[in-house]
């Protein structure tokens, strides 16, 4: 099956595709066990989401819709082109609605509405080990996963906490996985972690640099990790959108002009058009 | 007390290659009983140690430890899960040089409680609360809780790894040089401390030292060393003011000389 000329389906060849799914499976078994695969040079610089491109591109059949977000928005520039790239090489359709995707690449967020069945998240990843920050040998990470001595990433937790009075981690906070494997949920906000836990979605993670893709299976408990008297807790925004009036949505600060006038809006471009579109109204329209 | 010795240990041999690391050594250890290893350098008293501490696998011979539940077992028959528990638990292993018994990038207290966290407590005060109290029972001033071993002098160091180490009140202790690098007034502090704690929690210990005078500070019994092989075993004053092996005869002369 072809896309555009010269190019396999979705880029990659189908013997890398099969690695690629090979190790997609392996890591849907383990829920949260990072799973070392070959990863692929793109034609993209690391750092640009090859990891999840290269699951995208394996996962994606020619009757999928696809979505890209990056940081919720699917306007920025990588989110274009990721969705060109693919509507290129595998001429499939293409959306900015996250309830008609299939298959969804995000950078930094997952969508506000509750995914559903059937649906793919694909998670771009950086850095994928958790215990890094404190424990540089691969070797010896690798043993505190195999044996689930996670007591390394309490002390993260704590070093937090004895800094900053709370836990200042707000992104990449780690999670632990159907009560075993920890995790690192990517550079999305800790206010997206919640939405991970039961999710009927199929979530994958793809680290290009680093060569590792995980998975969070649907339906599997997602925990964040943290203190009984510092219990994990989501950002919470004091105001509501500005754009469409949503309330416990992840909201960007925007500068509005030159006098540094800002107002806070839906980071998630998707659900505050489709909320105005149902004839929502936030604030910005008030004045 | 039970007269099963908590460490027994049978033969261990290891080489590196065809150099000896250690050949042949046997003893047992009781509870609340410290142990003395004496010998020069590469006489194979670190790797003894490691090799009690199940880092290094040896070519021959073993050691049996006595569990909580009075069972004993061959270390070497225990899974790794087994043997990484009893490390963090039962024993401590205070290292010769402290950045590699500490995380230098980590706070005191981060320090102080990992092994807590390790197994399973979840309460942050408690956590801070246990490492305060023992950075206290090391003489750090607990109001450098938060601050990092980078910041701390070499005897604060070793004091740190001391609590890092006991706050799980382990029944086994190895200690490798803990007051080498260290000068003699922080050494005699550090040494009081030790002695301390000995008798306060009844641990038992190996301590490994090539100055005999900590080896009659500390120990009831010392293990004389060399190329590998034991020399020399007994009583602590025994082995000191009476030597019976040419080597130790020598060692102790030539101490007494200097
Ligand atoms: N990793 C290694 N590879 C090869 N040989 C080693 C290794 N470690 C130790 N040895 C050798 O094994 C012997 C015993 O070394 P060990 O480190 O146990 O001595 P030691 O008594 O602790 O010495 P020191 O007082 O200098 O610390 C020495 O001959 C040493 O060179
Ligand atoms: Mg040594």
């Amino acid at each position: 099956m072809t896309g555009a000329i010269g190019y396999n389906f979705a880029y990659l060849d189908e013997q890398t595709k099969r690695m690629i799914r090979r190790a997609i499976l392996k890591a849907i078994a383990i829920p949260g066990y990072q799973v070392p695969f070959a990863s692929r040079e793109m034609p993209m610089p690391y750092g640009w989401g090859t990891g999840g491109v290269q699951v995208t591109a394996a996962v994606l059949g020619p009757r999928d819709v696809l979505k890209v977000i990056d940081q919720g928005a699917d306007d920025t520039t990588n989110a274009v082109s990721i969705r060109a790239f693919f509507r290129n090489t595998a001429g499939i359709a293409t959306t900015t609605r996250t309830s008609e995707a299939t298959v969804i690449q995000t950078r930094h967020r997952i969508p506000e509405g509750r995914l559903h069945e059937g649906q793919i998240l694909v998670f771009q990843v950086p850095i994928p080990e958790p215990l890094r920050f404190l424990e540089p040998r691969e070797t010896e990470t690798r043993r505190l996963h195999a044996l689930a001595e996670y007591g390394l990433m309490q002390v993260k937790l704590y070093e937090d906490i004895s800094r900053h009075g709370h836990i200042a981690t707000t992104y990449a906070y780690p999670v632990a996985v159907e009560g075993r494997y920890v995790m690192d949920p990517s550079p999305t906000p800790k206010f997206d972690n919640p939405k991970m836990d039961n999710s009927p979605a199929l979530q994958l993670f793809g680290a290009g640099r680093e060569r590792r893709i995980y998975a969070v299976p649907p339906y599997t408990n997602v925990r964040s990790l943290d203190f009984e008297d510092h219990p994990f807790r989501a950002q919470e925004f004091a105001e509501p959108c500005a754009l469409c009036g949503a309330i416990g949505v992840y909201l960007d600060e925007v500068v509005m002009d030159d006098r540094g006038r800002r107002m806070f809006v839906c980071s998630d471009t998707d659900h505050c058009e489709t909320r105005r579109a149902a004839g929502h109204r936030g604030g910005a329209f008030g004045l | 007390m039970t007269n099963v010795p908590l460490l027994s240990v049978e033969g261990l041999t290891m080489r590196y290659g065809t150099r000896t690391g250690c050949a042949d050594v046997s003893f047992d250890l009781h509870d609340g009983e410290v142990l003395a290893v004496v010998g020069e350098s590469g006489s194979g008293k670190t790797t003894l140690l490691r090799l009690l501490a199940q880092e290094l696998a040896p070519d021959a011979g073993r050691v049996r430890y006595r569990m909580r539940d009075g069972g004993v077992r061959d270390l070497a028959t225990l899974d790794e899960a087994a043997q990484r528990l009893l490390a963090r638990t039962e024993w401590g292993y205070i290292r010769q040089d402290a950045t590699d018994g500490l995380r230098m990038s980590v706070s005191a207290g981060g320090n102080a409680g990992e092994r807590l966290m390790a197994i399973g407590m979840r309460h942050y005060g408690q956590i801070r609360g246990a490492a305060s109290d023992w950075l206290r029972r090391v003489e750090i001033d607990p109001a450098r809780i938060d601050e990092t071993p980078q910041s701390f002098s070499g005897g604060m160091r070793q004091r740190l790894q001391i609590a890092r180490n006991l706050i799980t009140e382990p029944r086994l202790v190895l200690m490798d040089e803990p007051t080498s690098g260290l000068d003699v007034s922080v050494q005699a502090r550090l040494l009081d401390l030790v002695r301390g704690l000995v008798t306060e929690l009844g641990l038992a210990i190996v301590i490994v030292t090539h100055d005999l005078a900590v080896a009659r500070l500390l120990s009831h019994r010392m293990m004389v060393m060399r190329r590998g092989c034991v020399i020399e075993t007994g009583l602590t004053d025994r082995v000191l003011d009476d030597p019976e092996a040419p080597y130790t005869q020598l060692l102790v002369s030539s101490v007494l000389a200097a």
